[in-house]
């Protein structure tokens, strides 16, 4: 069925009663092509350009609760490309380039809005670190504003120029970041793989790979066991879980990431707001809603719920530029589990066993990168080579110190 | 003074009137009153505009709960939207508006969404449209959704008002002052716990005072007030109403809002509300317990309520609902209502039970029908009629709803338990998995009975205190009634055809549900996310077990198996305001100064954050316009003569032990162990990973005694990683490391003229000759008469240099002293500018080179790392991919054209090839005018920088459109060979 | 989250910082002939176990002691308090 303005109003005249559901519900086959272990966001992304860009349909997502139930039903909803190192900003700007044509490829509302993210900045330091990152940005295409004071103060008059202590002292502007409705990719995804014959697979937990001579020949599950050519790892913050079924340890620590949303409330915030000398940053959804976050708590945790202080250090953050937000009540808390890597950087690779690919470490920057994720990991799928433009995220590149750390802060999960 | 539906009775202050406002319309209330029942009396009905589709709407509960009645309460920057008319406390002069409206409340033009476009946007539709065309999504769909979105607006103002935070220690905290929680208090009062006792009321007692239950021959209502007061002459118990337990943390941690002036006109300065951290040992969970509505056509016009609320606005407030009140039940309780009305002589017109049962009290007067079913409801600005499954019609101006009671498990969710459905009871009770050290008791709890409320309170409590080891004190159980409990699963009428509404807030509907049952979305989370149902501000809490139940009726699973979505915190929403507490404005982080601040202050310095620290950044003199006057003048002031800079802020560290030496080789990536005592030397420390992580330098007073240094950023993290070395790599190693950053000032004084100031300074017990001081050499000297001193002779600036540290509290004096001794040498002093201008001249690495991703290499440090030891991040320094024959390298660069601006940010290209990523040679890291080249010079990176000394490149930049060409050349710019410093 | 020190008695995890996996006390030995293989292992991979874990905290606004704590990443329990120097030296670590 296809969705349309059109499909809406004959429905609405009739009832309601046409509709039907967005995805199929199969049963799992002994035997597929590809297996994609992990029905969020980069998982579905992974199996529906298996089936458009590269005609591989006999595909499984095995999804070990209901579809869209990780990350992707939990994020904050931003979209960027405003990334600084060469093995990474190519591959996000390419990501852009897949949100701005996603609704028409694959026929869903994911609300992609490019109201521009604006990050300031605090110091004559950071104002040049902006540039060198703008720069790189330019040298993508990706678009890039440097603002001095009073050209923020013209987009964001609401903030705090004049009390702060750490002064606003201009930002970098990116118009086409944004955000977009984080429950809408997954099922725009879920929906346009199933139409295209790929099984989605819910309530299925892999509990097992079955390998042999160091090759995978495909998983066990609480459904029974399945074969497969290919095995592809996609679980976010249950990697490490999921890995040491395979006897694989990995480069990565799982830790909890809250996030945040306040009462609706009538517009206020134009686009994404990051906070350069603390960490806040904030946008208003479309319900109304400011949808904010921070820091990780910084110690590992499956729980997906965080404590207090973070909490406290997030808030005082949106204080300390938008004191307007103090009347308006935080409204629900939850949290994530981030798969923190080494650098900082994610992987897209195949690992030392044949047949059986890995992709993760997204930090908690994994929701942008969603589109370029599953296309470059249908790629490496399909032709067994890395796309060009995730060609450094290699799962063994510290054993060769082809590390790519934006953040330079070394190989401490819990500092990215 | 027209209070049209107020009756006697209640616990409200009849002495003491308030004044309000809604709308502009000015009415009258008691203390007592909350702004919903105030509203109530005056025979307002209309309280506000429904999120979707702009339904009139009135209050339906009395309580937190509360979906409809939502208001913006107070104006200006005291403006909160979205605020609950059922919890906000009556004040004098309060003045309130409906929210979510265009035109007013009466006559909402948006109500068009409701009559006309309600078809169309079921649950849902906004994914299916809006995508064409592509451009239009942004420019016109989503403004117009946007703008209708959400509830109530921010002033956009500061928030004018202060909030505190606090932190409380209890071996028991007590959440919710119901009788279940008042009985524990007082047990584990009286046996000499240290008990919390919370409410989010303003007056404790939860339902009894909504009810007229007796307990041991007294009224619910005064024995509340008793026994709080007993409760409030124990020393060892906190009563803390107003105050909401929002969240269950790990560990016993809650965390708890208390509303401190929310009552009040003015806060006069005080704190709005304080946020509090509670530490308990042990927690006891009675928050009773929820009823549900409901779903059937129509069933959310104003004037239909929880029976429940009927039962509190007349009992607890003295106001009447309804002339002819209509009950329609599915359980024993709603009965309760139906006979408080009728023993005042309030007119019952029926009652409705869904139940095929026996009636359970005798209603005079009212039509009792049992196995009766309403499918809809007329009266769209107030309820005027209902209509039976049977096209019985009745008229009625106020309908009580009663679908069951939901225990308030929400606190033994918040750490990822689950609740449990019991069928006998058709509720979710607390499950097993409970936060540790938490036990429920009372409604809470599943007990809906008020005898087996008291006695299992006192239970809980008893059994608590005995975890705790403190012998529980005699405590009779009181003894009390109330037998209606028995319930029915009932969730919806399928006979009606018009919508009937779940999710009042947020306008969901049955029809929503099954809609989104058909679409697929079938898992309560995909439920709620496809609907929205849960998601407004009241969190479903009148609505998600209905919903899930009506799922689980489409899906022919139990309701255990359906489940529910996760409970998190906060229980009811809290203002930002409050998290942040006092960190607002200047005080979010807090200053550090240096021992010069003042003096810096007097001369008017202009100041930089770095870090929590304040920093002169230069010092400008009257007649200089712009900060490069300054600067320039500072750099050549100091290289001619001489110049003094507070460099406090650097990493300060004494390390000492037989081990210090070995201790710093493992540290340090070149050697100190041979270093003689009374020298200085650089020190380059790596991170694990191999990347150069901060430098220094470690000066030698004794054999077993050291005193490092480190950048100012990495100060705190230095000492950190130097904690980990010893305590956890070499727990056994003689050494003792301590952070005297703080202890001690420190002046850099550098220039031609530096020895003959500093001689004048240094007592003349020591001298400071270059024979018996030379470059590197340290020392403890005195200064100004036998004040204790250090002398280091390093040098940043490349010019002939010291400094010279004196303990913290003489810093100022110092400073003083320094300038005085120096006026005859025109010394003047420099900032951070200054300071980095001339290392930039001399090539030296600071932050911007050492920044987290460069190596010993790429800084051409890489003959540091010394052969012959071990040091953190050797290994690793040496991977291949870190060692590549075109590694980028520090070099320096200078504009091809003199006079042309280079910025730090550039990135490098060849000259001629195309301006994309791929062809990324590097990038510039530092940047300044030099004073003494009047010119710009520039530090950066380049691959094969050091083969490439004497090219030309480009240095591209257009996010400051300022690309030039430059030329690479060596980083030490003045003064290569390092004569002035070993003069 | 609240943390038993084993000097100081309980202690708000917010007085700590955390570092990571206990493993990072075991630091190879650099004249290994495998010490690039196995530098590499000790830096970069790790169990990230979903349960009990012994992990470094580091007491920096307190008394400067390095703990390892035995925690469970699921349910946040904290079953164990230990100073890292004993830890250490049990380990086989000395100078």
């Amino acid at each position: 069925m296809s969705f349309s303005a059109f499909k809406i109003l004959k429905e609405g005249l009739t009832g309601n009663r046409g509709w039907t559901p967005h995805w199929r519900e199969p049963s799992l086959k002994k035997e597929y092509d590809v297996i994609v272990i992990g029905g969020g966001g980069h998982g579905l992304a992974t199996a529906f350009y298996l089936a458009k860009e590269y005609g591989i349909t006999n595909v499984a997502v095995l999804e070990k609760g209901w579809i869209g139930s990780g990350n992707i039903g939990r994020n904050t909803t931003i979209i960027r490309s405003n990334y600084m190192m060469p093995g990474n900003q190519p591959f996000y700007e390419f990501s852009m380039k897949l949100w701005e044509g996603l609704e028409q490829d694959f026929n869903y509302n994911a609300m992609v809005s490019q109201r521009g993210i604006l990050n300031l900045s605090h110091s004559d330091g950071q104002h040049d670190a902006y540039a060198r990152r703008g720069n790189a940005m330019h040298l993508t295409n990706s678009g890039a504003v440097l603002l001095d004071k009073s050209g923020v103060e013209k987009m964001c008059p609401f903030l705090d120029f004049d009390n702060a202590r750490f002064p606003i002292k201009g930002g970098i502007w990116q118009q086409r970041g944004g955000s977009v409705r984080h429950d809408a990719v997954a099922w725009g995804y879920a929906r346009g793989a199933d139409m295209r014959g790929v099984d989605l697979i819910q309530n299925c937990e892999v509990t097992g790979f079955q390998i042999k001579n160091g090759i995978c020949l495909g998983v066990e599950t609480t459904l029974g066991p399945v074969k497969a050519k290919k095995v592809a790892m996609c679980v976010a913050g249950s990697s490490g879980i999921l890995a040491e079924k395979a006897g694989m340890r990995l480069p990565i620590e799982s830790h909890v990431l809250q996030a945040f949303v306040t009462e609706g409330l009538k517009p206020i915030i134009p686009g994404v707001i990051t906070f350069g000398a603390g960490h806040f940053y904030v946008s208003q959804s479309d319900k109304g809603g400011l949808v904010f976050g921070g820091d990780i708590d910084g110690y590992n945790s499956y729980a997906q719920r965080g404590n207090l202080p973070v909490v406290e250090d997030v808030v005082e953050g949106g204080m300390a530029i938008m004191p307007m937000i103090g009347r308006a009540r935080l409204l629900r808390s939850w949290g994530g589990i981030m798969d923190m890597s080494m650098d900082g950087s994610p992987f897209i690779d195949r690992t030392h066993i044949n047949g059986l690919y890995f992709n993760g470490g997204w930090c908690y920057g994994g929701f942008k990168a969603t589109p370029a994720s599953g296309f470059c990991y249908a790629h490496l799928l399909a032709t067994d080579d890395s796309h060009a433009l995730s060609k450094q995220m290699r799962l063994d590149r510290f054993r060769s110190g082809a590390q790519f750390d934006e953040k330079g802060v070394g190989a401490q999960p819990n500092l990215h | 003074m027209n209070q049209a539906d107020r009756i006697p009775g209640g616990l409200v202050n009849r002495d003491t009137p308030m004044d309000f406002s809604f709308n502009g319309k000015k009415l009258q209330g008691y203390q007592g009153d909350t702004l919903a029942s105030a509203l109530l009396a005056n025979g307002v009905r209309l309280f506000g505009r429904s999120f979707k589709y702009h339904r009139p709407r009135g209050v339906f509960t009395s309580g937190s709960e509360e979906p409809n009645a939502l208001v913006e309460l107070r104006r200006g920057a005291f403006k909160e939207p979205n605020s609950r008319a059922t919890v906000i406390e009556l004040f004098n002069n309060l003045e309130a508006s409906s929210q979510n409206h265009r035109g007013p409340l009466n006559f909402d033009l948006m109500a068009a969404t409701d009559l006309f476009l309600s078809p169309f946007l079921g649950a849902g539709f906004y994914y299916k449209t809006f995508m064409w065309p592509a451009a239009f999504w942004e420019k016109v769909y989503e403004p117009i959704i946007r703008m209708s979105a959400g509830l109530g607006s921010l002033s956009k103002l500061e928030d004018p008002d202060c909030y505190d935070k606090g932190f409380l220690h209890c071996d028991i905290l007590i959440v919710g002052a119901g009788p279940a929680g008042i009985i524990a208090a007082l047990a584990a009062g009286k046996a000499g716990a240290k008990v919390i006792l919370a409410d989010e009321d303003f007056l404790m007692g939860g339902r009894l005072n909504s009810e007229l239950l007796e307990i041991d021959e007294m009224l619910g209502p005064d024995w509340a007030r008793k026994a709080i007061e007993q409760l409030s002459n124990m020393k060892n118990v906190r009563l803390m109403n107003r105050t909401t337990i929002y969240g269950s943390y790990d560990h016993g941690v809650f965390g708890a809002l208390e509303r401190c002036a929310d009552h009040l006109l003015h806060s006069d300065g005080k704190p709005r509300q304080i946020l509090w951290k509670i530490y308990s040992k042990k927690s006891i969970l009675a928050a009773g317990a929820i009823e549900r509505p409901i779903a059937f056509g129509n069933n959310d016009r104003p004037g239909i309520m929880t029976a429940s609320a009927v039962r509190a606005y007349v009992n607890r407030w003295g106001v009447l609902p309804g002339k002819r009140t209509a009950i329609f039940t599915n359980n024993d309780d709603g009965w309760a209502t139906a006979k408080t009305l009728s023993d005042r002589g309030l007119e019952v017109t029926a009652v409705i039970d869904s139940r095929k049962c026996d009636p359970v009290e005798n209603i005079p007067g009212a039509s009792i029908i049992m196995g009766g079913k309403i499918v809809n409801t007329a009266g769209r600005k107030r309820i005027k009629s209902i209509t039976l499954a049977n096209g019985q019609i009745i008229l009625c101006d106020c309908l009580a709803i009663s679908g069951g009671w939901s225990p308030n498990v929400h606190l033994t969710c918040h750490q990822g338990g689950k609740p449990n459905w019991n069928p006998d009871l058709n509720a979710f009770v607390p499950g097993v998995n409970l936060p540790k050290n938490m036990t429920v008791a009372g409604s809470a709890n599943g007990f809906f009975n008020l005898q087996s409320v008291l006695t299992e309170g006192l239970k809980v409590a008893n059994d608590v205190l005995h975890n705790l080891d403190i012998k529980a004190s005699k405590i009779k159980v009181p003894s009390s009634s109330d037998d209606r409990t028995k319930s029915s699963a009932f969730w919806y009428v399928k006979e009606s055809t018009k919508r009937g509404w779940v999710d009042l807030q947020n306008d969901v509907t049955v029809k929503d549900i099954k809609q989104s049952h058909a679409e697929g979305f079938r898992s309560v989370e995909h439920m709620k996310r496809y609907t929205t149902m849960g998601m407004a501000t009241d969190q479903g809490k009148t609505s998600n077990i209905l919903g899930l139940a009506i799922m689980a009726e489409c899906t022919g699973k139990t309701i255990q198996n359906t489940g529910t979505t996760i409970f998190r915190p906060p229980y009811t929403p809290i203002p930002l305001g409050a998290l942040a507490g006092r960190s607002r404005g200047k005080d979010f982080r807090p200053y550090r100064l240096t021992p010069s601040h003042k003096w810096s202050e007097e001369q008017g310095a202009v100041f930089v954050e770095v870090g929590n620290w304040m920093r002169a950044q230069w010092f400008p003199k009257i007649g200089e316009k712009a900060w490069r006057e300054t600067v320039d003048r500072e750099v050549l002031a100091t290289r001619n003569s001489v110049g003094v800079c507070d460099v406090t802020t650097l990493g300060k560290i004494d390390i000492q032990g037989k081990d210090a030496a070995n201790f710093l080789n493992i540290v340090y990536a070149n050697a100190f162990g041979k270093l003689p005592i009374g020298k200085v030397r650089y020190g380059l420390m790596l991170r694990e990973d191999g990347i150069a992580y901060d430098d220094g330098t470690t000066a030698r007073i004794n054999d077993h005694h050291f005193i490092m240094t480190t950048t100012t950023a990495n100060a705190v993290l230095v000492f950190r990683r130097l904690e980990f070395v010893r305590q956890c790599l070499c727990p056994d190693m003689d050494v003792h490391i301590i952070s005297t950053t703080d202890a001690w000032a420190q002046f850099a004084v550098a220039g031609p003229n530096a020895r003959r100031l500093l001689e004048k300074i240094i007592d003349k017990d020591y001298s400071i000759s270059n024979e018996n001081f030379p470059f590197m050499a340290c020392g403890e000297v005195t200064v100004c008469n036998g004040t204790r001193a250090r002398l280091f002779r390093i040098s940043f600036s490349g010019e002939l240099a010291y400094e010279l540290a004196v303990p913290a509290r003489y810093g100022d004096g110092l400073i003083r002293e320094l300038m005085k001794a120096g006026e005859e040498f025109d010394v003047t002093p420099y900032g951070t500018e200054a300071l980095g201008v001339m290392r930039i001249e001399k090539g030296h690495a600071a932050g911007n080179e050492l920044n987290g991703q460069t190596t010993a290499l790429n800084l051409g440090l890489q003959k540091m790392i010394s052969q012959k030891k071990d040091c953190i991040g050797k290994i690793l320094a040496q991977r291949p991919e870190m060692n590549k024959e075109d590694e980028i390298r520090l070099v320096g660069f200078r504009p091809i054209n003199k006079g042309d601006r280079l910025v730090a940010g550039a990135h490098f290209l060849d000259k001629g090839v195309k301006e994309i990523i791929e062809n990324d040679l590097g990038w510039m890291s530092s940047v300044c005018y030099s004073p003494i080249l009047e010119d710009y010079i520039g530090l950066g990176f380049i691959k094969n920088g050091n083969k490439r000394i004497g090219d030309t490149v480009h240095a591209y930049d257009k996010m400051r459109n300022n690309s030039v060409d430059v030329k690479i050349c060596s980083c030490h710019f003045v003064d290569p060979e390092g004569d002035k410093l070993r003069g | 989250m609240i943390i038993n020190h084993p000097v100081l008695g309980p202690r708000d995890a917010s007085e700590f910082v955390y570092l990571g996996d206990a493993s990072l006390i075991d630091r190879p030995d650099p004249s290994d002939k495998n010490a690039s293989e196995l530098f590499y292992e000790y830096q970069y991979l790790r169990d990230n176990l979903a349960g009990p874990m012994q992990e470094l905290w580091y007491h920096e606004q307190g008394d400067r002691s390095w703990l390892v704590v035995t925690r469970n990443t699921i349910t946040h329990e904290i079953s164990n308090v230990e100073l890292a120097r004993s830890i250490a030296r049990s380990r086989g670590r000395s100078k």
